[in-house]
């Protein structure tokens, strides 16, 4: 049979068919790709936001280097040890009155070490000033004491950077009398400022010696005069086993290993005085390790039973500074030796008798890390300035060098969400203050004020429009005539596309000038406009029918604007009025003063006026939509079963729609959520905790705005700002989700009637 | 009356109640935009009154009425001013006296009771200058070279024409500096930029090189060429001066280089005010702005609008496009839609600050600083698209408003009837022709109304892009002369950050706030007509297709 000329399905299709068969599944697969690629879009919105949130939660990461003897030799023990900012110089004084310079990463010696004691003397103590001065001194068998500076000079000679460390005698090379009796000193605790210095002591003989030191340098020869005076401070009756001077000079620590303390003002050098004594472990325990955190306010007080507990000075109701303890960090077993401070936050680790080294944050109130560095119990650790490596040194003489990576330890779940005790705070609270000029701030990044701002902007505002809208809306869907209806649904509508950046300038420049000024007016408006409406409805219906009928069905709304703009004129013409009656002619005023409210011109009334105007059209839209499109033999059915309107409206209409309009108010309070530039603008942006109608907040969206162009890349702040915008995408992903699951339910129900 | 309120029919009319005052509020909202923003322009009477201190000393004032309110006698009184007699409320007029280098201040208020023999002189001058804001005075004198050329009220003729042969020069002195020496030093730049990466790359091609120094020489003494003439112009300019005397009776002395326009507005005949608002109101649209942007145009904020919706247009349309068609066209209905459909919403819901800070972090800081790392060595550690920019602030918004042409494009799918693709189909075209020649060419106005609606909401969203781009004062517009023509990395203007950072940021805001409304006018117009537009667009395109249907 010759089928061959017929085409059959098995027959191949020519070129040209060909082609087109491929273009077709090109567009098929192309416009699939943008389907998806919607999905992809939010999908990519989140988890890059997750992307740049999550370091924020992990745990440090703590790496051995390095192991080796003790550069120097294990005689002598080891009183500091410090490393220059970039790691590449480690020193280490020792308790003998050496210093020994090495290399952190192999303990290869860089030079010869040093002695540094005037000759014929013997150290007898030590101690090392703020870490960002480099200052230590060594006490001496003779009363005096031998103060010392080390600095670090980067160079780049061919090239390749190159740190010497540098050390000087800021206090001249003539060691210091601390004690005129010639004691040796047994304690001794040092610190130098920009134009004085303190040396404080203990001597042999249980006398505790202040000696404050004023610099004068000469206009003429750039010489330096130091005026020495000696304070003698009334001892303890306990020994004193560690002493603690802040680096303002102010405040003096003196406690003995069982844990009495003697807190002593010593602001004006020439009469100090004791201001508390307190015991600062439990009965029974021993102060097994004591050291300042960075800023010299907290005290980091280990105990023998292993918990390290945070202290400082808290103004009581009587307004004098009591040391309070904060907090503590259980450690588990083991007895914290030494604790090792971060320089620039409020961070530290702890090292115990088990070998171990725990890196710790204290506003965060977290355990970052614990790792066993070696079998050997620990007596020393210090960290780098940067907190980028630490090393410690364990009974056997050795030294270990870890490094450390620890980005974002002030961030946990409490220090975001929970109240936190904050260094010279009364108490704890919730606090958002990012940053400050100092170096030793602890931030405060508290989300908590600016969740709260952001709710009660948008309650505010959701209370202002969701009368309106839903009551608008009801009216326009189901009583206004259709004509009226095409006219004002856009009109509506065109409200949704108005920029919020010019409704917030006119709240803030425009709105928040004018309440303030008529404010009983404005509260006027509340009661006036309703009631103006009612006794117009009231008074229309006495009208004899032949009037009223001339009126066309659903045209009440229009009939009711001249008795709208009446009633407002009333109620804002009265205003001044009652305020002059009532307020003493000035309601702001009043508030503030015999009320007692505080009064921000830009408050949250003006924000719920200003974002209800921005979140009316969006609800009012939506809730008109689902009235509307209630299948209209429902409502048919029960007219003809004898219901009036508002019946039919209340119990047939409504109800069936109501899935609609909860989820026309989801989406509502969506936007008002994360509504940034109205909030920006309308208020004065104060993280306070406070619901009042007449105070300001900050929302996380301002907040955002405000901050981020200042924050530095990479950092704790700028990774708190994105979690901040997670937080805002969780929350309206959750609303405008729920929102639009009711709306398809709701779609394919009105599809069944 | 009781079984009135039992019918329902108050709760109606509370109904009807909250859509007056949702009306009367967008009504009220608009009109007041508009009475502040057009009202600015109109040269405002310049009144000249005695008037009581509050010490009881006198003093004489010019200037113009701005405002008028009543104040309680209380507040008054509190405020330490006891020189305002029995009644309990007080009125008083916010004056604009202007002359800042003077007094100190632009504005002040003053008692109503307190003015006494109001007069509105015909020869006081009202004088607009580039620094300092307004002045207020008569003429003194017209000197050129320092010596007095003519006097009194004979010096405003001269005054006049010597005024516009400063404007002259002014302008040809700005397209030196501005266009010539900017496009120089772009051109330096540029070369520079060339050196650096023959460096980084290791070339060493004296050749190169050698052009390279050539051509930067060329420009050197192109830009000798234009400091010589600049010098020249300028000399020519502070030739002229002219004196005024000043309410107090002090004498300022205005180089006719500082001076934009001098007008006597008590003078002005209706037609001569009329020219003058329209003179300012062109003024206004396509000038750049002066005095940290409280005075002048807004030039610069509009061309950066239409330059980041053009370029958002670009990014949009596509995606939004495909987008629906998959959903109306090709997708089964089901779970997947369903998800996308949620997908969309929740693009529409997210708040914009958070499409910002994901611009900031994706765009510009890993996907510019990538572009950087790759193709931008040599300018590093300056970033190239590593910084905010209108690229980035475009591709921001254009994944901002996606849905908003998804939807619309979606709904003018559903309108083409189903016979017009049968038909299609029915004749052997596959889907793909018949989606591009028949289904999308009658969906395209649908396409069109989400592209406006996009450009629509784009213009007026201002939190993400200020943190992707927007700046308060650009230095270049993102398009002009200088290769490659299209900047998409510099930072831009825009209208509503315009009125932000007027409004909010501003040192002036008193003065500043009229231009805020201005601005404001113009970007509610423009997003009005856009909106309206669209909407007329698509009851049109209703309209077409119904008949089709039936």
């Amino acid at each position: 049979m010759p089928t061959s000329s017929r085409a059959n399905f098995m027959t191949p299709p020519p070129a040209r068919q060909r082609r087109r068969l491929v273009v077709d599944a090109l567009a098929r697969y192309t416009v699939g790709l943008g389907g998806v690629f919607v999905i992809a879009a939010v999908a990519l919105i989140f988890f890059y936001l997750l992307y740049i949130v999550i370091p924020l939660f992990l745990p440090a990461d703590a790496r051995p280097v390095a192991s080796y003897p003790l550069p120097g030799g294990k005689e002598a023990r080891t009183a500091h040890l410090v490393m220059d900012e970039l790691r590449e110089v480690g020193i280490r004084y020792t308790r003998d009155g050496r210093v020994f310079f090495f290399d952190p990463a192999d303990g290869n010696p860089r030079g010869e070490g040093r002695t540094l004691l005037p000759p014929e003397t013997r150290a007898t103590a030590f101690s090392a000033g703020d870490s960002a001065t480099g200052i230590v001194a060594y006490g001496l068998d003779d009363g005096r004491a031998r103060v010392l500076q080390t600095t670090f000079k980067v160079t780049h000679p061919n090239d390749v950077r190159l740190v010497t460390p540098h050390l000087s005698f800021p206090l001249g090379e003539e060691a210091i009398v601390v004690d005129d009796q010639g004691r040796p000193l047994t304690r001794l605790a040092v610190q130098q400022g920009e134009e004085s210095a303190s040396l404080v002591a203990t001597t042999d003989d249980g006398r505790l010696i202040l000696t404050h030191i004023t610099q004068e340098v000469s206009f003429l020869d750039d010489e330096v005069t130091l005026e020495v005076a000696h304070t003698e401070l009334p001892a303890p009756d306990q020994a004193v086993d560690f002493l603690l001077l802040d680096k303002e000079q102010r405040t003096l620590y003196a406690a003995s290993r069982d844990g009495w303390m003697s807190v002593f003002d010593i602001t004006d050098p020439q009469a100090p005085a004791l201001i508390q004594r307190l015991r600062v472990v439990g009965d029974g325990l021993q102060v097994s390790a004591l050291t300042f955190l960075t800023g010299d306010i907290s005290l980091l007080i280990a105990d023998s039973t292993g918990a390290i507990n945070q202290w400082f000075p808290v103004r009581d109701e009587t307004n004098t500074m009591r040391l309070t303890r904060i907090r503590t960090f259980d450690t588990g077993q083991g007895t914290v030796r030494s604790v090792g401070v971060e320089p620039r936050r409020k961070g530290f680790m702890a090292a115990d008798d088990q070998g171990r080294v725990g890196i710790y944050h204290t506003t965060a109130h977290r355990l970052l890390e614990i790792s066993s560095v070696s079998t050997a119990p620990i007596r020393l650790v210090s960290v780098a300035p940067r907190a980028d490596a630490f090393l410690a040194e364990d009974d056997s003489g050795h030294l270990h060098y870890w490094t450390v990576h620890n980005e974002h330890p002030e961030v946990s779940w409490s220090a975001l969400w929970g109240k936190v005790w904050y260094e010279s705070y009364a108490e704890p609270e919730y606090v958002w203050q990012s940053s400050s000029a100092s170096n030793d701030f602890e931030p405060k990044f508290s989300l908590t004020p600016l969740a709260f701002g952001t709710l009660k902007a948008a309650f505010y505002a959701m209370l202002f429009a969701i009368p309106l809208a839903i009551m608008g809306a009801i009216y326009t869907a189901y009583f206004m005539a259709p004509r009226m209806r095409r006219l004002v649904k856009p009109g509506i509508e065109i409200m949704e596309a108005l920029p919020t950046v010019i409704l917030g300038f006119l709240a803030g420049l425009w709105l928040a000038p004018v309440v303030e000024k008529n404010m009983p007016g404005v509260f006027a408006l509340l009661l006036f406009v309703p009631l103006g409406t009612l006794l117009f409805a009231y008074l229309w219906r006495l009208l004899p029918s032949h009037l009223t009928q001339r009126v066309p069905e659903g045209w009440d709304a229009a009939l009711l604007i001249p008795a709208i703009l009446l009633s407002s004129a009333l109620a804002l013409w009265l205003g001044p009025h009652m305020e002059h009656a009532w307020f003493g002619g000035n309601m702001p005023e009043w508030l503030s003063h015999t009320a007692g409210i505080d009064f921000d011109q830009r408050n949250a009334l003006i924000v719920g006026i200003a974002m209800g105007f921005a979140v009316i059209p969006t609800i009012f839209s939506m809730t008109e939509d689902a009235i509307f499109n209630v299948p209209k033999h429902l409502r048919n059915g029960s007219l003809a079963l004898g219901a009036t309107q508002w019946q039919t409206l209340t119990r047939v209409i409504i109800l069936t729609a109501s899935p609609g309009i909860f989820a026309a108010v989801m989406i509502g309070l969506g936007r008002a959520v994360g509504e940034t530039m109205i909030v920006l603008m309308a208020t004065g942006n104060t993280p306070v905790l406070d619901f009042s109608l007449f105070q300001g907040m900050r929302t996380l969206s301002a907040n955002i705005a405000v901050e981020m162009p200042e924050s530095e890349v990479g950092s704790t702040h700028y990774r708190v700002l994105f979690l901040a915008a997670l937080v805002l995408f969780a929350f309206t992903f959750i609303v405008n989700t729920a929102g639009e699951l009711v709306r398809q339910r709701l779609r394919s129900k009105y599809s069944n009637l | 009356m009781k079984s009135w309120f039992k019918s329902g029919t108050p709760w109606i009319w509370l109904n009807a109640c909250a859509v007056s005052v949702s009306i009367l509020m967008v009504i009220g909202l608009l009109g007041l935009i508009a009475m502040r923003g057009l009202g600015h322009f109109w040269p405002a009477d310049l009144a000249q009154f005695d008037y009581m201190e509050r010490d009881g000393s006198m003093s004489r004032l010019v200037g113009e009425f701005h405002e008028t309110e009543e104040v309680p006698a209380e507040q008054l009184r509190a405020s330490g001013d006891l020189n305002i007699g029995d009644e309990a409320w007080v009125t008083r007029h916010l004056i604009k006296t202007g002359n800042r280098d003077v007094s100190g201040m632009d504005f002040r208020w003053v008692i109503d009771s307190r003015i006494s023999s109001l007069t509105y002189p015909r020869p006081l001058v009202a004088v607009e200058r580039r620094e300092w804001g307004n002045l207020y005075g008569y003429l003194h004198s017209l000197r050129e070279a320092g010596r007095t050329v003519a006097e009194g009220e004979a010096a405003w003729k001269p005054f006049m024409e010597r005024l516009a042969r400063a404007e002259v020069l002014h302008a040809q002195i700005r397209a030196i500096e501005k266009d010539e020496i900017g496009s120089i030093n772009s051109g330096m730049e540029r070369l520079r930029l060339a050196k650096r990466k023959l460096e980084l790359e290791g070339i060493d091609d004296p050749a190169r090189l050698t052009a390279i120094a050539a051509e930067e020489a060329g420009l050197q003494q192109r830009y000798a060429g234009l400091q010589n003439e600049l010098l020249k112009l300028y000399e020519a300019i502070q030739r002229d001066s002219v004196t005024f005397t000043v309410a107090d009776g002090k004498q300022v002395h205005v180089p006719l280089a500082k001076i934009v326009r001098a007008f006597r507005p008590n003078a002005m005949s209706l037609p001569d005010k009329a020219g003058h608002y329209f003179a300012k109101l062109w003024e206004f649209v396509s000038d750049e702005p002066r005095e940290a942007n409280t005075e002048g145009g807004i030039f610069p904020a509009i061309f950066g609008t239409i330059m980041m919706v053009m370029l958002m247009s670009v990014f949009v349309t596509p995606f939004g496009v495909v987008a629906a068609i998959y959903l109306r066209e090709y997708a089964r209905q089901g779970l997947l839609t369903r998800t996308i459909r949620i997908a969309v919403n929740n693009l529409a819901g997210v708040p914009s600050i958070v499409y910002g800070i994901f611009g900031l972090g994706f765009f510009v800081y890993f996907l510019g600083g990538n572009i950087d790392q790759l193709f931008f060595p040599e300018a590093l550690p300056a970033p190239t698209m590593g910084t905010p920019g209108i690229l980035w602030a475009s591709l921001t918004l254009a994944l901002l408003t996606v849905p908003v042409v998804i939807v619309a494009t979606e709904e003018g799918l559903s309108r083409v009837p189903r016979a017009v693709r049968e038909g299609s189909l029915a004749l052997g075209a596959t889907k793909a022709e018949t989606l591009w020649r028949t289904v999308l060419p009658m969906a395209s106005p649908a396409i069109m109304t989400g592209l406006i609606l996009a450009i629509a909401r784009a213009a007026g969203e201002v939190a993400p892009l200020m943190l992707v781009g927007v700046v308060k004062l650009a230095p270049a517009l993102p398009l002009d002369g200088d290769f490659p023509y299209l900047h998409l990395d510099r930072k831009f203007m825009h209208l509503g950050f315009h009125i932000y950072d007027v409004g909010f940021q501003s040192p002036n805001v008193e003065a500043a706030r009229p231009l805020v409304y201005a601005t404001a006018l113009l970007l509610v117009l423009v997003i009005v007509v856009l909106n309206l537009a669209a909407i007329a667009i698509r009851n049109r395109l209703r309209e077409k297709y119904k008949s089709l249907e039936h």
